[in-house]
C-alpha cells in the first residue's frame, strides 16, 4: 500500500515518482514530464515516439528546457506509468530531479562543427550512462561539455564543466610569414615579428586551435587536446562563476575527475549547499588539492 | 616570393561575414584548378574568418598583404 496507491483502473508507482523527471504543475493531478536527453541529441524515431506519447497524454506541444530536456506537460497522475512504459519502448528514459547527478547538456561537439576540439557528444553520453541519478546528498549536480573554449554550453554555470581544448605548436621550417595566425588569434597571444613570423605567449592562449585553423601551411599544429576543467558554477536565484582548475586534461582522465569531485562534494558539502558554495567556503586551493593533485 | 598574376580577383571591402565568404566561394567556383584568386577584405571579423573557411574548402592562402586598412589575400584553387 505504502508502494502503490491503487486507483479505480491505474497504479500510480510512488517509488518511480520520487526519482523524479517529474513536476508538479499548478493543475490539479497534471504534471510534466521531463524527459532524458542527454546532449540535446534526439534521434528521429525517439522524436516520433514524444509526439505519439504527448498526444495521448498530454497537451499539443512539448517544452524544450533551457538543458535540452523535451518535457511533456499535462500529464494526468495516473497515466505517468503507461507514458513511461511506451516511451521504454524506444529506449526513451524519464530524466531526474533531487539531490542527484543530472542529466549532462552538450553542444555539437567536433564532429560536425567547426570549432569543436573535443568529441563531447561522445562523452555525454558515457557520462550519462555511468554518473546519471548519482545521489550527492546535498543538492542538484549538474555537468556540462562544450567543443572549445567558445563555451556555447556556459561551464561557467554548471557545478562541473569540460571544455575542449588544443594547444598549439609550430613549425618555424614550413612557416612563410603570412600572419594570419596572428590576425586569427584573439587573445593576444600570437603578434607577427618584422618578418611576419608568429611569437607566441602561451600564457595568454586559452587552447582555441584558430591559429591551427587558418595556418594556409601546417605550420601551426595540435600538440595536444584535452580539457578545461571548471567546477563550482550555478544559476538560479544567486548565480555563482565557476572556477577553472585545470587546463589541457588528458579525456581518459574524464570520470575519474567526475567520480573524485562528486565524492569531495559529498564529503566536503554541508547541507543544501551547492559545490560552488562548499568551493567557496573552503577555498578553490582546497578543492585543487584533493581531486586534483 | 616571386610576384603571382592573379587569374581573377574579387573585392569584398565592405562586405560582412559570411556574404564574403560565400562569394568568394562563388567566384572560386567558376575557376579551374589551380588557378589563382584575388580577394580584398577587411580586417577584423573577415581576416579572421574568411582565409579559415577557404582553407576548411581544401583551398590554399598563398600570400595575405596588408594594403592600407585593406587585406590582399591570393587563394589558389584546390
Amino acid at each position: 500500500m505504502d508502494q502503490f496507491l491503487e486507483d479505480k483502473n491505474t497504479k500510480i508507482n510512488l517509488a518511480e515518482m520520487k526519482s523524479g523527471g517529474l513536476i508538479k504543475q499548478r493543475q490539479k493531478d497534471l504534471f510534466t514530464v521531463r524527459l532524458r536527453v542527454p546532449g540535446g541529441r534526439l534521434s528521429l524515431v525517439k522524436m516520433k515516439k514524444i509526439v505519439e506519447v504527448a498526444e495521448k497524454y498530454g497537451a499539443d506541444y512539448v517544452h524544450l528546457s533551457v538543458r535540452q530536456s523535451v518535457e511533456i506537460p499535462y500529464v494526468n497522475i495516473k497515466n505517468i506509468d503507461n507514458l513511461r512504459k511506451e516511451l521504454e519502448e524506444i529506449g526513451q528514459k524519464i530524466a531526474s530531479c533531487g539531490p542527484r547527478v543530472r542529466v549532462p547538456t552538450a553542444c555539437s561537439g567536433c564532429e560536425y562543427n567547426p570549432n569543436g576540439l573535443m568529441d563531447v557528444q561522445k562523452w555525454c553520453l558515457a557520462i550519462d550512462e555511468k554518473f546519471f541519478g548519482m545521489p550527492t546528498d546535498h543538492h542538484k549536480f549538474k555537468i556540462s561539455l562544450s567543443g572549445c573554449p567558445i563555451d556555447c554550453f556556459r561551464t561557467t554555470e554548471a557545478d562541473l564543466g569540460f571544455q575542449g581544448q588544443m594547444e598549439p605548436k609550430w613549425n618555424e621550417e614550413t612557416c612563410v610569414g603570412c600572419t594570419l595566425c596572428a590576425k586569427a588569434c584573439q587573445e593576444g597571444a600570437i603578434v607577427s615579428d618584422k618578418d611576419g613570423k608568429p611569437v607566441y605567449d602561451k600564457s595568454k592562449c586559452i587552447y582555441c586551435a584558430d591559429c591551427i585553423r587558418v595556418c594556409p601551411t601546417e605550420s601551426w599544429m595540435e600538440n595536444r587536446r584535452g580539457w578545461a576543467i571548471r567546477v563550482g558554477g550555478k544559476h538560479g536565484r544567486h548565480p555563482l562563476e565557476s572556477f577553472k582548475v585545470a587546463d589541457l586534461v588528458s579525456e581518459d582522465k574524464t570520470f575519474e575527475i567526475i567520480e573524485k569531485t562528486v565524492e569531495w562534494y559529498k564529503e566536503s558539502g554541508i547541507g543544501r549547499e551547492r559545490i560552488g558554495q562548499t568551493i567557496r567556503r573552503l577555498g578553490v586551493h582546497k578543492f585543487k588539492e584533493d581531486v586534483l593533485k | 616570393m616571386t610576384e603571382i598574376k592573379p587569374d581573377n580577383s574579387i573585392d569584398l571591402h565592405g562586405e560582412l561575414c559570411p556574404i564574403n565568404f560565400v562569394k568568394t566561394k562563388l567566384v572560386l567556383e567558376d575557376m579551374e584548378s589551380g588557378q589563382v584568386l584575388e580577394v580584398f577584405l577587411d580586417d577584423g571579423e573577415p581576416i579572421r574568418s574568411v582565409p579559415r573557411s577557404i582553407k576548411e574548402e581544401g583551398h590554399q592562402v598563398i600570400d595575405v598583404q596588408k594594403i592600407g586598412e585593406v587585406y590582399r589575400l591570393l587563394i589558389r584553387k584546390a
